[in-house]
C-alpha cells in the first residue's frame, strides 16, 4: 500500500471535500476541516508505530517513474529525520486549524488553503526526487502567501509580498542548482538528466562545482531557516500572519530550510560543506545572539516570539555544521522541540489576541490574576522555549551545545550565552504582560475555553514527554544522522573527533574544522 | 491550353504580396476593424504558402497546417470582433491609437 | 530500602502535581497537609538508608532509573552516598518543618494550595540536584530549583517588586548556569561522559592542570550564581520579596547552599586545580566581609538575614576553597538549621506584627512571643559562634583550616575573624532591637505568639541548632567519618594540632563575645543611636552595587538590543528595500517603451522580423 502517497494525498482530498461542502451550511466547514486534518495525523502515527528500528534509514519506499528520459520519479521514502518532521506537521496542522475558530471571513477558502499547505509540506519532507521536492517547496508558497495576505493583520500585504519575494529569490538559486545537478546526474547514468537523490549521492562532484551548488542550495535554505542576515522577512511574516499561519510558519516551514540543509547540502556536497561550515556556523551563532538581543526590546509580543525563532534556529544551524553525531541529533531534536514550543507560544498569543485585538506588550499587565490558567500555560511554554531542563527545549539545546563544543569550541561558548538572553526576553515579557496590578482594560476577560485548553494540552504533554523521555525519538533519529556523518567522513577528508580525548585546554586550539579544511 | 505553367513561385509571390499588403494595412490604418481585416489577409497569405508548398512537395502536412490556421483564425476572429464590438460600445470609436490604457 | 530512593524524589513531585491540578478543590488546609505529608514521607523513606552510613555498614550506590539522552550517554541515575544522604535529610527534614510552618503562615492566602504545589516542586527539584549521579541530572535539579525559586519569589505577583525580584533571581542564576553549561561541555569533551564515578575516578590521571582549572572556575561561576557570591550575589536580598517560609527554605537553608554542595561534590576536580581553590577562597572571604558590613546597616529584619546568609555562604565557599570540604558541608548543615530558624522566627515576628519588617518599629517582643524569643535566641548565639552552639564548631573548623594553610592564607583567616566580629555584632543588633528594650510598635499592632504549627518547627530547629555542632567536634569527628566515603581520596587539611585548634577556637570565641558586648552596649539602651547619613546610608543600599549593574550592564545591554532591533529595520531591511527600489527604478526607466499603441508594437515587430531575415541571409548565407 502506498502509504506515503496516501499521506500526501489526504490533505488535498480533504481540501476537495471542503470545496464541495454546500455554501448554505457554513457552520459545518470548521468541524469538517478539523476532521479531515486529523486523517494525516492518523497515518503519521501509523508510520511512527511501524517505523522499524533495525537501522534501515529509508523505509516505506515508493517509486513511480514519471519520465524515464529526464529521470523524474515520484519517489518517496521516510527516514528518522523526515519521520519526525512529518509527525510534527501532522500534529501542528489540526491544532492550528482548531485555533482558527475566530476566522469568519471566507472560512471555506481559508480551510482549503490550510489543507493544501499541509499536503505540500508533507510532500517536501517525503520527496526524494529533487524536482518533486522543488515542486512541493514552491507550492507551499502559494497558500502561505494567500493566508497572510487575506487573513493577516494591518501590514499583511507588505509582509506577504516580502515573504514571497525573499523565498522566491532563494528558490531561483535552488532551481538552477537542481537543474545543474540533475544534468550532472544524467551524465552519470546515461540519460538526459536524473533528479534521483540516491543517484546523486553516488556521484563524485568536483570541489569547485560543489561550492557553487552548495551556494545555490544553501541560499534557498538559509532564507527559509532563516539564517542571519536573511531573516528580516520572518518577523514581518510571523507578526502579520493569522495565528494558524504563524504556527505553521514557525513550527513547520522554517524546518524545511534546516531539513534541506541536512538532506541535500550535507549529503550531496560533503567537501563544500566541510569548507563552508565555519561560515554557516558563525552566521548561526550571530543569529542566536542577534535574534535574542533584538527580541528583548520588541514592543510587540508576537514579534518578540518571532525574533526568538531566529535565535533558536541559530542553534539548529550551529548543531548541523558542527558535524558531530551528537550535535546533529541535537539539531534534529531541536527542530521538533522548537516546532512545539514556538507553536505553543504563537497559539497562546493568538488566543489572547482574539480577546483583546492588541499585540502590544504595553497594553497588558497583571493578566495572571484575570486568566490564571492561560498565564500558567504561557509561563510553561516560555520556560520550555528558554530551555528549562525536563522540557523538550533543553534536550535539543543541551545536546547541540555539548556536541558542538568539540569542533567549534569558541562559537559554542558564545552560543551558550543565548541561554541567558532567552531567559531575559521571555521573563521580562512575562513580567510586563502577566504580573503587577491588573490593567483595568483587561477586566472581564474569560480564561481559556474548553476548546482552547484542548488545543494546548497535547502540546504541553508532548513538551514534557520529549523533555523527560526523549529516547524513543533519539533512537530513531540516530541511524539517519550517523548516515550523514558517514557520508561526510567517506566523501571528504573530514574526521569526526572523538569525545573523551580532550583533556587539556591547549589542545582545543587546532581541533576540529575551525582552523579550516578539517 | 496555354502553355503557361503556374509554378509554385507564382503562388509564393502572390502570398508575399498579400502578406505585405496586410502588414502595411496593420501599420497604417488606425481603425481596429480594418487592422483586423489586414491580419486576416496575412493569415490567408500564409495559408496560401502552406497549401502551395504542400502540393509542390506532395506532403499532406501543408494542408493540415492550413486547416489549423483557418480554425484558429476563426476562433481568433470571434474573440477579436467581440472585443472590438465591446470597445466600440463603450467608446463609440474603434481607433487603435486611442486604446492605450495599458501603456507603462 | 535504598532501592526506593527514587520515591524520595517522586513523592514530592506527585504532591506538587496534586496541589497544582486539584488544589482548588482540595482547599485549605488539606492541601497544606498533603504538601507536608509528601515531604515528610520522603524524609521517612530516606532515614533508614541514611542510618546505614552512620553505622558504617552501607556502601554508596547508584540507582538507574531510565536512559535520558542516549546520544550523550546520560541516564537518569541517582547516587546515594553520605553526602547526598545528608543533603536529602536536610532538604526533606527542614523542608517538612517549613511546610508545617507554612500551613500556619500562609493561612488565608487565596492561592494557598498553589503555594504548597510550588514548595513541593522545589523539594523535588532540590532532591534531584543532590541525588544526581551525573552532572547532567544535577543540572536538571540546578535549573528546576531556579524555576521554583522564581515561582516562589514572585508568588505575590501582583506586587511589581515581587515579580521583578523573581525575574532578577532567575536571570542572575542563568548567568551562573552558563558557567555550568560550559563546564559540562569541557567535561564531556574531556571524559565523554557526565557520570560522577567515571569522572572522579579517572580525572587525576587524565586531566591537565589548565583543563581542571578551567572546569572548576566555570563550576564556580555557577556556584557563585546559586550561592550568591561576588559578583552575582545581588539577587538574594531582593529575593526576600517572597513569603518568609520561602526565604527560610530556599534562600537560607537549601537552594543557596547548592553551589557549595556542587563544589564539594566536585572536590576531586578542585583538588587538581590549586589556583581555582585560591580564587574560590578569596571570593568567598570577600563576599563574607562585604555582606557582613552591609548587614550591619540594614533596618529590615529580613534583609539583615539575607545579607547574613550571603556572608555565611561566603564562609562555606571559603571552606571549600581551602580544601576543607567536610568543614564547608558541616557549616552548610548547621547553617541550614540556625538560619532556617532565624528566618522562621523573623517570619513569626512579622506575622505577629501584621507585616511590619522594620526593626525600628519592634522591640520588647520578648514577653509577647516567648517561644519565638527563646528559639531565636539560640540561633542568635549559634550564628554568632558562641560555645557550644552549632555555629561555633562549624565556623571554627573553616577558620582553622584556612589558618593551617599558612602564608598568604593568614589574610583570609584575618578576614574570617573580622567577619566573625561583625556577625556577632549585627545579630546582636537584630536580636536586641527586636525582642528587648521598650516596645516601639504602632498603637494598632497587637503582637501575639504564633500558632502551634509555626512554633513546633521553631522548637525542633532550635533543638538542632543547640546540639548539632556536637556531632563534629575536634575531639569526636563523627560527621567527618560519616562523610568519608563521599570524599574518598581527598587529602585532609594538615597541620592542625589540638593545641592550635584550641587556641584558634579561643580567638574566634573571644572576638564573637566582643562583638556581642559592643552591640549590646550600643543597642540595649532606651534611646536608640541614630543610624542615618554618610556611611549608614551608603551601606543601607548595599553600596549602590545594584545601580552599578544597572548603569554598566543593564543599560548598555538594552541599548545594544535597541541597536540590534534598529539595525534590522534600517541596515538589513534597508538593503532588501534598496534592492527592491533598484529593480523598480530599472522598470521605471524602461516604461516608455510600452507606449500602449498597438501600431507601434506592430511596427517594431515588423522591423524586427525584417531585420531577422536580413541578418539570417547575411550571416547564414541564404536559406
Amino acid at each position: 500500500m502506498p502509504v506515503l502517497t496516501i499521506l500526501i494525498a489526504l490533505p488535498f482530498v480533504g481540501a476537495a471535500i471542503i470545496g464541495l461542502l454546500p455554501r448554505r451550511r457554513p457552520e459545518v466547514v470548521f468541524p469538517v476541516a478539523i476532521g479531515v486534518s486529523v486523517a494525516p495525523l492518523a497515518v503519521a502515527i501509523y508510520l511512527l508505530a511501524e517505523y522499524s528500528l533495525d537501522g534501515t534509514t529509508f523505509q516505506f519506499f515508493e517509486n513511480y517513474v514519471l519520465s524515464e528520459r529526464f529521470g523524474i520519479a515520484w519517489e518517496l521514502a521516510i527516514d528518522g529525520i523526515s519521520l519526525f518532521m512529518v509527525v510534527l506537521t501532522a500534529v501542528l496542522f489540526p491544532l492550528a486549524i482548531a485555533a482558527s475558530a475566530s476566522v469568519r471571513d471566507k472560512l471555506k477558502t481559508y480551510m482549503i488553503l490550510m489543507l493544501v499547505l499541509e499536503g505540500a509540506v508533507l510532500g517536501v519532507f517525503l520527496a526524494l526526487d529533487l524536482l518533486v521536492f522543488f515542486a512541493f517547496f514552491e507550492i507551499v508558497l502559494i497558500p502561505m502567501y494567500l493566508l497572510i495576505s487575506m487573513w493577516g493583520s494591518d501590514r499583511r500585504a507588505y509582509a506577504a509580498l516580502k515573504f514571497v519575494v525573499f523565498t522566491a529569490i532563494g528558490s531561483a538559486f535552488l532551481l538552477v542548482g537542481i537543474i545543474v545537478l540533475g544534468i550532472l546526474a544524467g551524465d552519470a547514468v546515461g540519460a538526459t538528466s536524473s533528479f534521483d537523490w540516491r543517484v546523486m549521492l553516488s556521484m563524485d562532484i568536483s570541489e569547485s562545482t560543489q561550492m557553487w551548488l552548495f551556494a545555490g542550495f544553501g541560499i534557498a535554505f538559509a532564507i527559509k531557516v532563516p539564517l542571519f542576515p536573511f531573516h528580516t522577512w520572518l518577523p514581518d511574516a510571523h507578526t502579520e500572519a493569522p495565528t494558524a499561519g504563524s504556527v505553521i510558519l514557525a513550527g513547520v516551514l522554517l524546518k524545511m530550510g534546516a531539513y534541506g540543509l541536512l538532506r541535500f547540502n550535507l549529503s550531496l556536497f560533503p567537501d563544500a560543506s566541510v569548507d563552508l561550515a565555519p561560515v554557516l556556523a558563525v552566521l548561526g551563532v550571530i543569529g542566536i545572539i542577534y535574534g535574542a538581543a533584538a527580541a528583548i526590546v520588541q514592543p510587540d509580543i508576537k514579534r518578540l516570539v518571532a525574533y526568538s525563532s531566529v535565535s533558536h534556529m541559530g542553534f539548529i544551524i550551529l548543531g548541523i555544521f558542527a558535524f558531530t553525531s551528537q550535535s546533529l541529533q541535537g539539531s534534529v531534536f531541536q527542530m521538533i522541540s522548537h516546532g512545539l514550543t514556538t507553536g505553543a507560544l504563537f497559539l497562546l498569543i493568538g488566543m489572547i489576541y482574539d480577546r483583546t485585538h492588541t499585540r502590544a506588550i504595553s497594553d497588558y499587565g497583571g493578566l495572571a490574576k484575570q486568566m490564571p490558567v492561560y498565564a500558567g500555560i504561557f509561563l510553561f511554554s516560555a520556560f520550555a522555549s528558554a530551555g528549562l531542563p525536563g522540557l523538550s527545549g533543553f534536550v535539543g539545546e543541551f545536546t547541540i551545545l555539548v556536541g558542538s563544543y568539540l569542533t567549534l569550541p569558541v562559537l559554542t561558548i558564545i552560543a551558550g550565552l543565548g541561554v541567558i538572553l532567552a531567559a531575559v526576553y521571555l521573563l521580562w515579557a512575562y513580567e510586563r504582560v502577566f504580573t503587577g496590578p491588573l490593567n483595568p482594560k483587561l477586566e472581564g476577560l474569560k480564561d481559556l475555553s474548553f476548546r482552547e485548553l484542548a488545543i494546548m494540552v497535547p502540546l504541553v504533554v508532548l513538551i514534557i514527554g520529549l523533555g523527560v523521555y526523549p529516547k524513543p525519538v533519539m533512537d530513531r533519529i540516530q541511524p539517519s544522522v550517523e548516515q550523514i556523518i558517514d557520508r561526510l567522513e567517506g566523501a571528504s577528508d573530514y574526521q569526526v573527533p572523538e569525545f573523551g580525548r580532550l583533556t587539556d585546554v591547549e589542545s582545543v586550539v587546532g581541533v576540529g574544522h575551525e582552523g579550516g579544511g578539517g | 491550353m496555354i502553355a503557361l505553367a503556374v509554378t509554385t513561385s507564382w503562388y509564393m509571390m502572390l502570398a508575399a504580396a498579400l502578406f505585405s499588403i496586410g502588414v502595411a494595412g496593420v501599420l497604417m490604418r488606425r481603425n481596429a476593424l480594418v487592422m483586423f481585416m489586414s491580419i486576416e489577409l496575412m493569415l490567408n497569405s500564409v495559408n496560401l504558402t502552406f497549401v502551395a508548398v504542400g502540393s509542390d512537395l506532395g506532403l499532406i502536412e501543408g494542408h493540415v497546417a492550413a486547416l489549423f490556421v483557418i480554425v484558429v483564425a476563426a476562433a481568433e476572429v470571434t474573440v477579436g470582433l467581440a472585443i472590438i464590438v465591446a470597445v466600440f460600445r463603450k467608446r463609440a470609436s474603434a481607433d487603435a491609437d486611442q486604446l492605450a490604457e495599458l501603456r507603462g | 530500602m535504598t532501592d526506593l530512593i527514587w520515591l524520595v524524589v517522586a513523592i514530592p513531585l506527585v504532591g506538587a502535581a496534586v496541589n497544582l491540578f486539584l488544589g482548588k478543590r482540595i482547599g485549605e488546609p488539606l492541601s497544606g497537609w498533603i504538601g507536608f505529608g509528601a515531604v515528610a514521607a520522603s524524609f521517612l523513606i530516606a532515614v533508614e538508608p541514611m542510618l546505614g552510613f552512620f553505622a558504617g555498614d552501607s556502601e554508596p550506590s547508584t540507582h538507574f532509573l531510565f536512559s535520558w539522552i542516549p546520544v550523550l550517554g546520560v541516564n537518569a541515575e541517582l547516587l546515594w552516598d553520605p553526602l547526598s544522604a545528608l543533603l536529602t535529610m536536610i532538604v526533606t527534614g527542614v523542608g517538612a518543618l517549613i511546610h508545617l510552618y507554612s500551613i500556619g503562615y500562609m493561612h488565608g492566602d487565596e492561592r494557598f494550595p498553589r503555594f504548597f504545589s510550588y514548595l513541593n516542586l522545589f523539594i523535588a527539584s532540590m532532591l534531584i540536584l543532590v541525588l544526581a549521579a551525573n552532572y547532567a541530572v544535577m543540572f536538571v535539579g540546578w535549573e528546576l530549583v531556579g524555576l521554583s525559586s522564581y515561582l516562589l519569589i514572585s508568588f505575590w505577583f501582583t506586587k511589581p517588586t515581587a515579580a521583578a525580584a523573581g525575574k532578577k533571581a532567575f536571570i542572575v542564576n542563568r548567568i551562573g548556569d552558563w558557567g555550568f553549561l560550559v563546564a559540562m561541555m569541557l567535561i564531556f569533551a574531556a571524559f565523554g561522559t557526565f557520570d560522577f564515578d567515571i569522572i572522579f575516578g579517572t580525572a587525576p590521571g587524565v586531566l591537565s592542570v589548565t583543563m581542571a582549572t578551567a572546569i572548576t572556575l566555570l563550576l564556580f561561576v555557577a556556584a557563585a550564581g546559586k550561592s550568591a557570591q561576588l559578583p552575582l550575589y545581588i539577587w538574594l536580598p531582593d529575593a526576600m520579596e517572597g513569603p518568609t517560609p520561602v526565604s527560610a527554605l530556599i534562600h537560607a537553608a537549601t537552594m543557596v547552599t547548592a553551589g557549595v554542595f556542587m563544589m564539594a561534590r566536585s572536590a576531586v576536580l578542585f583538588e587538581l586545580a590549586p589556583v581555582s581553590g585560591g580564587i574560590v577562597a578569596t571570593i568567598g572571604a570577600a563576599t563574607a566581609l562585604l555582606a557582613a558590613v552591609i548587614a550591619v546597616s540594614q533596618r529590615d529584619i529580613k534583609r539583615v538575614l539575607a545579607y547574613s546568609t550571603i556572608s555565611q555562604l561566603g564562609y562555606m565557599v571559603l571552606g571549600v576553597g581551602v580544601g576543607a570540604y567536610t568543614a564547608g558541608v558541616f557549616h552548610l548543615t548547621t547553617h541550614a538549621f540556625f538560619k532556617a530558624l532565624l528566618f522562621l522566627g523573623a517570619g513569626s515576628v512579622i506575622h505577629a506584627m501584621s507585616g511590619e519588617q522594620d526593626m525600628a518599629k519592634m522591640g520588647g517582643l520578648r514577653k509577647k512571643m516567648p517561644i519565638t524569643f527563646f528559639t531565636m535566641g539560640a540561633a542568635w548565639l549559634a550564628i554568632s559562634g558562641i560555645f557550644p552552639f552549632s555555629g561555633f564548631w562549624s565556623k571554627d573548623e573553616i577558620l582553622a583550616a584556612t589558618f593551617a594553610q599558612g602564608g598568604a592564607w593568614y589574610l583570609l583567616w584575618g578576614i574570617g575573624i573580622v567577619v566573625a566580629v561583625l556577625t556577632a555584632f549585627y545579630m546582636t543588633r537584630l536580636f536586641v532591637l527586636t525582642f528587648l528594650g521598650k516596645p516601639r510598635w504602632d498603637a494598632d499592632a497587637h503582637p501575639h505568639e504564633s500558632p502551634a504549627s509555626m512554633t513546633i518547627p521553631l522548637i525542633v530547629l532550635g533543638a538542632f541548632t543547640v546540639s548539632f555542632g556536637l556531632v563534629n567536634t575536634p575531639f569526636r569527628l563523627s560527621f567527618e567519618h560519616f562523610l568519608e566515603p563521599s570524599f574518598h581520596g581527598i587529602p585532609h587539611v594538615e597541620g592542625l594540632t589540638n593545641v592550635l585548634i584550641t587556641s584558634l577556637a579561643s580567638v574566634t570565641l573571644v572576638v564573637a563575645i566582643a562583638g556581642i558586648v559592643v552591640a549590646w552596649r550600643r543597642y540595649r539602651v532606651d534611646e536608640l543611636p541614630v543610624e542615618v547619613g554618610g556611611w549608614w546610608d551608603r551601606a543601607l543600599v548595599g553600596f549602590g552595587v545594584d545601580d552599578l549593574y544597572g548603569r554598566w550592564i543593564v543599560a548598555p545591554g538594552r541599548r545594544a538590543s535597541e541597536l540590534a532591533s534598529r539595525a534590522d529595520a534600517v541596515v538589513l531591511d534597508g538593503a532588501a528595500h534598496g534592492i527592491a527600489t533598484g529593480v523598480r527604478s530599472a522598470g521605471e526607466a524602461l516604461k516608455p517603451v510600452q507606449s500602449g499603441r498597438v501600431r507601434t508594437y506592430a511596427g517594431i515587430l515588423a522591423v524586427a522580423a525584417v531585420a531577422l531575415v536580413v541578418v539570417t541571409v547575411l550571416v547564414g548565407g541564404g536559406f
